[in-house]
Formats: structure tokens, sequence, C-alpha cells
């Protein structure tokens, strides 16, 4: 594999979609735990879920995040995305640690740690699999007219 | 009309079941949308290319992208389900955590990515992580 650096923007990208994801996750929490509880057979109470406060919130931090997790996944692996998702939760509990001043555990503490350790090591790789160079005509029918229409 | 009020579905079979389901469509909806993306190449050159207009309709032309899209709103309402019936500090570790391994199962298999040695290592140690983080 060869060894693509990061601009600091495509790092700024990653930082977002570490930080949306959890930050939209807790705002669903919040939300879903104010409702009764919901039954299969009732589905609409699902939905009508989506347009409360707190979950309508956390559906836009969401959307965010996958707009930058879309964006990271077009110049990197999967495998390489997929460790910075979880350190948002690093990031959550650090902020409620010295902002919120909550205690945290020494079981916390150790997560903390091995996240950070596994997205250092899979930060200190290259960020995509380097693959042969894709033959005329194989390429996605979308890019393809995309330039089509910017060449007329 | 009424709807007669339910218990919550708490027990470990049901537990498992809605925790299983999460990692299912989460696991299938990631591959599928990473897949689309790198059919479709670096948004960053396409918007330079093309606009942002060029990259919002290279991607919202490519079907697998809808497909992963799906299997990721499934995913999603399979979290708000388990949500209203079980903790947070249940469902967030395991289905994050146990995601996690099999993503990189599926990224080394249907994806053909080169899931080495340090990728692997990362996948566990997040994993574990998670798990301790948010239990």
């Amino acid at each position: 594999m060869k060894h693509h650096n990061l601009t600091a923007r495509q790092y700024g990208v990653l930082g977002l979609v570490a930080l949306c994801a959890p930050l939209g996750d807790t705002c669903l929490s919040r939300g879903m735990t104010e409702l009764p509880p919901i039954i299969l057979s009732h589905p609409a109470t699902l939905i009508a879920a989506v347009f409360t406060p707190w979950i309508a919130t956390g559906i836009a931090l969401l959307i965010g995040f996958f707009a930058s997790y879309l964006t990271a996944l077009s110049w990197a692996d999967l495998t390489f995305v997929l460790p910075a998702t979880a350190f948002g939760n690093v990031i959550v509990a650090l902020l409620s640690r010295f902002w919120l001043h909550e205690p945290i555990s020494v079981q916390r503490w150790m997560g903390i740690v091995l996240i950070t350790l596994g997205v250092g090591f899979v930060a200190q790789g290259p960020s995509l699999t380097e693959r042969p160079a894709p033959a005329s005509g194989t390429r996605d029918e979308s890019l393809a007219s995309v330039e089509e229409e910017q060449l007329r | 009309m009424t709807v007669a009020p339910s218990l919550p579905l708490t027990g470990f079979w049901a537990s498992t079941a809605m925790i299983a389901a999460i990692i299912l469509c989460s696991t299938t909806g990631e591959v599928l949308t990473a897949a689309a993306m790198k059919s479709i190449g670096d948004l960053d050159e396409i918007r330079a290319r093309s606009g942002m207009r060029g990259a919002i309709r290279a991607v919202v032309t490519c079907p697998r992208f809808f497909a992963g899209v799906g299997f990721l709103a499934l995913a999603f309402f399979s979290l708000l389900f388990a949500l209203n019936h079980l903790n947070l500090s249940l469902v967030a570790p395991a289905s994050a955590s146990m995601t996690m391994v099999t993503n990189a199962v599926a990224a080394k298999f249907f994806l053909h990515e080169n899931v080495d040695r340090r990728r692997w290592t990362a996948a566990v140690l997040v994993c574990v992580g998670v798990y301790f983080l948010a239990h």
C-alpha cells in the first residue's frame, strides 16, 4: 500500500465525521427516551418521532456527519475512516470530563486510551488501498455523465 | 383511537435480535456506500472540476449509493426502535463495537481493501475501547 498523505482539509473532514456522529446519537437518545414505548405493530409512531425537536436536531447533526463521511469515503478506505467515527466517543467523553466536570471511571479512561491507540495505529498507515488504474469504460456511469456534461 | 400500552422488549433474545439487526443493516449499508463512493472517485476532485452541483449529481446518480442509504436508513430505524426499549449504555457499545469488526471483515472480502495487521489491531482496539467507554 502506498502512503497517501492527507491534507489539512481532509483531516478537517475526518474531524467533522468524529464530532457530528456522537453528538447526533446523544440527541436521538434524549429524544427517544422521552417517548413512550413504540411497538412494531404501530410503525407510524416511529415516523412521527422524527419530527420531535431532539430527534430533528439529532438527524440534522447526522446529515452533517453523513456528508463528511461520504466525502471521506471518496478518498480513503472504509477501514481507515471508521476509527475516526469511534474517536468521536473519546471527544465527547473528554468534553464531559473537562467541560461538564462529570466523573470518568477507570474503565472509561481505559476505553479512551484503547480507542486513541487504535486511531493512532490506523492514522500512521496508508489511507487508501492502491489499485491498478481502471481500464477505459469501466468507470461509474454517473461520473462519466458528469464529465460528458462538462465537455459539452 | 387509543393504543394499548405495551411492555418494553428487554429479554436476552429480543435485545440480541435488535442489536443484530442494527449491526447487519449498518455493515451492509456502509459497505455498499463505500463501494459507491470508490466507484464515483474523489469528491474533492469532482467538485474542483464540475462544481458542487456536479459532485452532488455524481453521488445521487449512483444506484449503489441508494442501496447503501436504504440499508443505513434501516439501521437508523432499528437503532431508534432499540433505543426505545433498551438503554443507550447497552445499545451503543454493543452495536458500535461489533460493527467495527464486521465492517473490517466485510471491507476485506467485499471491498478488497488491504486490511493488514495494523488495521486489524486498530479494529480490535477500537472495538474493546468503545465497549469500555460506553458500557
